[in-house]
């Protein structure tokens, strides 16, 4: 079999860009060593370049170390440590290589799935020679979108028609939105599509640089997707909006797609588990610290309501990455749920909170069912669906109020804060994060199971920008069962490539309010109205955030969900994220109420400020009760613990300088916040970063 | 010369495998993959197979002998064997898996211990047949490079 170079050989591949596909880089993974065997051998035998592993975490380690050093991944789907479809999901939002599945299977479903979840192709065992010679075309796709039209007209036409984009027949815009856009059959590559269109008329890009989403990139990214609304949020205008030098519309179409694909998978999920954790696990560090942090974020939040049943501790963890995620992620996510959260966005974030009075009931019963979909907030991708709620609303204007329910179920099942971390993690969904978390708590177990692994998969993927990966994170944490486990996992998402953290982010936010599922999302509602941060409006509806500030102060005390308070994560980011926490805290709603409440004003504020507070309120309440689960879902609570009463006093401390916030909670929690979002590296707090969502939650706790 | 006998029992018995049906194309697959760089990777593939299986029939015994079967697990495991068993093209063995496999589906307990019989004995008739073959192949082989053509 001769590979024959085609298209032009050198489409710059890294590694044999003359000969390709001869010498493309391609890293198998299978756990049967004996089917591992076999395709190294028929590989090499294509004259590719292989390299292999039998652990999915060893393949992502490797991957991530060097992202340009493959060209591909073929992976099984059923390993051990780690399902196929959450290495393929993070593979392809972290590092945007193309993924072909294998499987013995050739179930319909699975093949779906496979798509769905972004594979390039879909082979069964055993793989015959033939198949292998062409899988390179897949990473040509990806590589020439515009010049590689030959190729990918037809494709792209049927994909685009596939997808039911609305008439984008952009072809050749790009073979690998095109690509996704089959897969993915998603509705949201319509606008890739005709972003498409329009790059097709960009020079063929010959390989562009691959383009690395940072935090800060996809917080801005973020911010101009929520700004324009994400039903509106065309590549160019986008990319307008950012103002980044150097990036073109291109980056953005695929870096939307995979948000997209991220979001809506974020409301399926609720699958996903434990590999998350596993992922997670694997992931850098600063997950960990994410994870840690989040957990100790909701720790404390949900220490708060404490009560978070074991699991939630668990399953906050995640959570605490959430706010982990926030505060990167939620940075950038921030930028979309604080749009909706904000007070000034109070349409929105009415909207939402409507939403998430409407949510609540869905969202109440997604607790129940799991629905992973914590990210509510993340309403598109989420679909909501799992909450069985509003789903719907999943936009991410919306998902205060619909992720919330996601959210929220997801808390609520989460009680591993997962739920809340989820959305937490992006800081927006802390927010959302919160409720679930709140949620969590009471279903706990459902959700967590299914958003978490949602949320993980979203979350991993990002990666990148610990954005709100922590949400996603957490969101995947919610894997109810696995809670603990996924919160590790998704602790990972925050590393998401800040593809995933956007929608995580989103939601959380959005879904904290929701989160509290049951009681909150009912008080998240209410709460929402000032923010998407509703989450406490879940927990004690009665909390009612709008404006009381004042109120949340005391009301802290109500929720432990500091859910709601983690509303008004709309402003600032770990806003959401607490209220993520808030959220999980669903043990603590009453308390987080009160403090919802008081953070739902804050939240009006639009400032974090208010959120803040409350959340250190909630977090104080949750601190109190709530074994905060969040982070540990392995059983660090203890060292959560103890971080988390040092995240709160530090968020206190932190409160008070920073934001100078009147507020005394509020300002803490601003304070709080602000330090954490801002510092994201270090802030003072390691919880910064994710933690943000905690100290929100802390706040509250402490309070 | 002498060979040529030997090389044409092999043959047969080769073709004899496909012909039960014991193999199939995957296993040509595998021959195909073989050269001199690596003379005898069917070999090395097949023994990986046996020695790899093993431990994943022993398992599923195992969990037969649980009540009640957890299917999930089982199917699991299954899985697992049908892959393997797949890329060295074990054809009876393949197919004898998914019946395994319908049974978990169906929770027929009953029809997943008597397909894992089954299983087992088709199992181990390839097993011998393949070890049979390869031994021939080993004598066919060096006899080749031994007998300097006279």
């Amino acid at each position: 079999m001769t590979m024959e170079e085609k298209m032009g050989g050198s489409n710059g591949e890294d590694g044999s860009k003359d000969r390709f596909p001869v010498g493309m880089r391609v890293l198998a993974v299978d756990d049967d060593p004996i089917c591992l065997k076999v395709l190294e051998n028929l590989l090499r035998k294509c004259q590719y370049h292989v390299s292999t592993t039998n652990q999915a975490i060893t393949a992502l380690k490797m991957l991530r170390e060097n992202r340009n050093r493959y060209d591909m991944v073929i992976s099984d789907v059923n390993m051990p440590d780690m399902d196929g479809f959450k290495l393929l999901e993070l593979v392809g939002l972290e590092m945007d290589l193309p993924v072909i599945m294998l499987s013995a299977h050739s179930d319909t479903k699975l093949v779906m799935k496979g798509i769905t979840h972004g594979a390039c192709d879909y082979l069964l065992k055993p793989v015959r020679i033939e198949e292998l010679k062409n899988i390179w075309q897949h990473v040509v796709r990806r590589k020439k979108p515009d010049s590689k039209d030959q190729i990918n007209p037809p494709n792209q036409d049927k994909a685009r028609r596939g997808t039911g984009e609305a008439g984008q027949t952009s072809t050749s815009s790009s073979d690998q939105k095109v690509n996704k856009k089959r897969k993915d059959q998603s509705e949201d590559e319509e606008e890739e599509g005709e972003d498409n269109e329009h790059e097709n008329e960009d020079p063929s890009t010959q390989k562009k640089p691959r383009v690395v989403w940072s935090v800060e990139l996809h917080r801005k990214f973020v911010a101009a997707v929520n700004q324009l609304g994400l039903d509106k949020a065309v590549p160019k205008k986008i990319l307008d909006l950012m103002n980044v030098e150097g990036l073109t519309r291109e980056n953005v179409a695929s870096h939307l797609q995979k948000y997209r694909l991220y979001l809506k998978r974020l409301s399926s999920v609720a699958t996903q588990q434990a590999n998350m954790v596993a992922v997670l696990g694997s992931k850098d560090p600063s997950y960990l610290r994410m994870g840690s942090l989040d957990g100790f974020g909701d720790f404390r939040t949900l220490t708060g309501p404490g009560r978070l049943s074991s699991a939630s501790l668990s399953s906050y963890q995640p959570g605490g990455m959430f706010g982990r995620l926030n505060s990167s992620a939620a940075l950038s996510l921030r930028g979309i749920s604080p749009r909706v959260i904000q007070p000034g966005h109070s349409q929105t974030l009415n909207n939402s909170i409507n939403g998430l009075g409407n949510i609540q009931p869905a969202v109440l019963p997604s607790n129940q069912n799991q629905n992973g979909t914590l990210f509510q907030g993340i309403p598109t991708s989420i679909e909501l669906n799992q909450l069985s709620q509003n789903k719907s609303t999943n936009h991410f204007g919306e998902f205060n109020r619909d992720n919330d329910p996601n959210v929220f179920g997801v808390a609520t099942n989460f009680q591993d804060a997962r739920v809340t971390v989820g959305s937490s993690s992006n800081s927006l969904s802390t927010a959302s994060g919160n409720p679930l978390l709140l949620q969590a708590n009471t279903q706990q177990t459902q959700y967590s199971g299914a958003f978490g692994n949602h949320s993980s998969l979203g979350v991993t993927s990002l990666n990148q920008e610990s954005f709100d990966m922590d949400v996603c994170g957490s969101s995947n944490f919610l894997d109810h069962g696995r809670r603990n486990e996924n919160w590790q996992g998704t602790v990972q998402p925050s590393n998401f490539s800040s593809s995933s953290l956007s929608t995580s982010e989103v939601f959380s936010c959005e879904q904290l309010p929701t989160n509290n599922l049951q009681e909150n999302i009912s008080w998240t509602r209410s709460h929402l109205s000032n923010s998407p941060i509703d989450l406490s409006s879940s927990m004690a509806n009665s909390v009612r955030l709008e404006d009381s500030r004042g109120d949340v102060p005391s009301q802290v005390g109500l929720n432990n969900n500091v859910i709601q308070n983690i509303d008004y994560t709309a402003k600032q980011q770990w806003g959401d994220r607490r209220h993520n926490y808030n959220e999980n805290l669903n043990h603590s709603f009453s308390r987080v109420d009160s403090l919802v409440s008081a953070s739902g004003s804050m939240m009006d504020r639009s400032n974090a400020l208010s959120t803040k507070a409350t959340d250190v309120s909630l977090f104080s309440q949750l601190s109190s009760d709530a074994p905060y689960v969040f982070q540990h879902p392995e059983g660090e609570k203890s060292a959560f613990d103890t971080k988390l009463r040092s995240n709160e006093d530090f968020l206190f401390e932190q409160t008070k300088p920073h934001n100078g916030f009147s507020q005394n909670n509020f300002e803490s929690l601003e304070d709080l916040m602000s330090s954490m979002i801002k510092p994201e590296q270090n802030n003072e707090t390691p919880l910064i970063e994710g933690e943000f969502g905690f100290d929100a939650y802390t706040l509250g706790s402490c309070m | 010369m002498e060979k040529n006998p030997m090389r044409r029992q092999l043959a047969i018995m080769r073709q004899a495998l496909f012909d039960q049906g014991y193999l199939d194309e995957q296993f040509i697959q595998l021959e195909e993959l073989q050269d001199d760089a690596n003379p005898n990777f069917v070999e090395e593939v097949v023994t990986s197979y046996y020695r790899d299986s093993a431990r994943l029939i022993l398992k599923i015994e195992q969990a037969l002998e649980r009540k009640p079967f957890d299917f999930n697990k089982l199917d699991g495991y299954m899985h697992q064997f049908k892959g393997s068993s797949s890329s060295i093209g074990a054809k009876k063995v393949k197919a004898e898996s998914t019946l395994f496999r319908e049974h978990c589906n169906s929770g027929n307990g009953e029809g997943c211990v008597r397909a894992f019989q089954q299983l087992k004995q088709e199992y181990a008739t390839l097993k011998k047949k393949l070890e049979a073959y390869f031994q021939l192949a080993r004598q066919a082989g060096p006899m080749e490079t031994a007998c300097r053509p006279k």
